[in-house]
């Protein structure tokens, strides 16, 4: 990259960005597993019906609801708050992202970046 | 077939899908759409949500490879960025509007056209010396370099607003299709930017998982995503795609790719017919 900082900052960013995607689908899919043997247990002798369209309930929908179901140890829940963290983890990287274009003093990139980083943002929040 | 019957059979698919996937360079989840429609019978929206999560699954733990490499443009991707996200936005909003059948349709063309792509043979972009002299500002610094084998390797990015415009296509049809659109996104850098293969390849998958958890947090909190399917298709993505990056195959390598190329071309007919005939 053609930056005036020193290589040592750059590459530390790279490193640690690296790192947090790793991090970010093993912790994933370690909740995912945990909560998928859960929901199998105690529900893996009904019956799938993905074929109909419903929707799942609001609980599973947002944030909050995602935090009560997983509180409650449900196997739903927890998959659901797995696959939250599969969301999040790319959110973070462009939230490093910001930072490193910060250290850098680049102003053109912050705003880019940080316009990606609301999009994201929104979607996850969702339309108020 | 009970739950976890069904879970296992999603899981060994997902895992093949993420296996050959990795192995071909072509990405997975753009067969886990067509799998758990035509073969498990899901509910299109359903299957698109856990695509979406597999999608973002293999891009970070790719990328996580990647980043070190210094290939991927950072500043590239990130100007990029904010059309596929917003393309992606608006795409997964259009999913909630138009039918599935024409979500179907859309989707089967798309995998023609990735499969019409995969089995043309790859010739390197060349790279010609006329300097198009675009209108955006300088201040954007996309030009870069890349660790070439005699030191670093400058090369300059062409074709800026006809790249982003194109961009925009693919985070809409991300949206609304739950795949990577890794096609349309390598189409846009190699072909209209002319930026290096390689650059374009890594940064492309810089992009995709950025792009998928824009559309992933409108489906979830439109109430696509369903945990139960989600699981195996993730936890199978995720695995099979950690196999067919370890594994080495130079040989076998071409002939696995026209046999997944022609897998691409008859799911991507059968998902055309179903679309029309208003299975799906």
């Amino acid at each position: 990259m053609n930056d005036k900082n020193p290589a040592i900052s750059d590459a530390r960013i790279d490193k640690i960005i690296g790192n947090l995607l790793r991090v970010g689908v093993v912790v994933a899919s370690l909740v995912v597993l945990i909560g998928g043997g859960l929901y199998l247990k105690r529900h893996g002798t009904e019956l799938p019906s993905y074929h109909i369209f419903r929707g799942e309930p609001s609980d599973l929908r947002n944030v909050q609801g995602i935090m009560k179901t997983v509180s409650s140890l449900s196997g739903r829940g927890i998959i659901q708050f797995g696959l939250l963290l599969m969301i999040i983890t790319p959110v973070l990287r462009v939230a490093f992202t910001v930072v490193s274009f910060i250290i850098q003093k680049d102003r053109v990139y912050i705003g880019v970046t940080l316009i990606v980083l609301a999009v994201l943002l929104f979607s996850l929040v969702g339309w108020g | 077939m009970n739950i976890t019957e069904f879970s296992i059979l999603t899981f060994v698919g997902s895992l093949t899908a993420g296996f050959l996937g990795a192995l071909t360079g072509l990405g997975g989840g753009v067969v886990i759409v067509p799998l758990l429609t035509l073969a498990f019978g899901v509910d299109i929206r359903y299957a698109i949500g856990a695509s979406l999560i597999s999608v973002i699954a293999t891009s970070c733990g790719a990328a996580a490879a990647y980043v070190k490499e210094g290939f991927s443009n950072i500043r590239l991707g990130m100007f990029l960025e904010m059309a596929t996200t917003f393309g992606a936005v608006f795409g997964a909003a259009v999913a909630a509007r138009v039918s599935t059948h024409v979500i179907a349709v859309i989707f089967g063309t798309v995998l023609l056209y990735s499969a019409f792509l995969s089995a043309r043979s790859r010739a390197p972009a060349t790279p010609e010396t006329e300097d198009t002299h675009h209108f955006l500002p300088g201040s954007l610094r996309l030009d870069a370099t890349y660790p070439g084998a005699q030191g670093p390797v400058s090369y300059h990015v062409h074709h800026i607003p006809t790249g982003f415009s194109l961009m925009f296509v693919a985070g809409t049809l991300s949206g609304l299709l739950g795949i990577g659109s890794g096609a349309v996104k390598v189409l846009a850098m190699d072909q209209a930017m002319r930026v290096p293969f390689k650059v374009s390849t890594t940064t492309s998958n810089f992009m995709i998982g950025v792009t998928a958890a824009a559309s992933a947090g409108v489906y979830l909190n439109r109430g696509y995503l369903d945990p139960g399917l989600a699981m195996p298709v993730m936890l199978g993505v995720v695995l099979g795609s950690l196999l067919g990056s370890k594994v080495l195959i130079s040989s076998g390598t071409r002939l696995l790719r026209i046999i997944f190329a022609a897998v691409i071309l008859i799911l991507g007919i059968e998902m055309v017919y179903n679309g029309i005939m208003g299975r799906l």
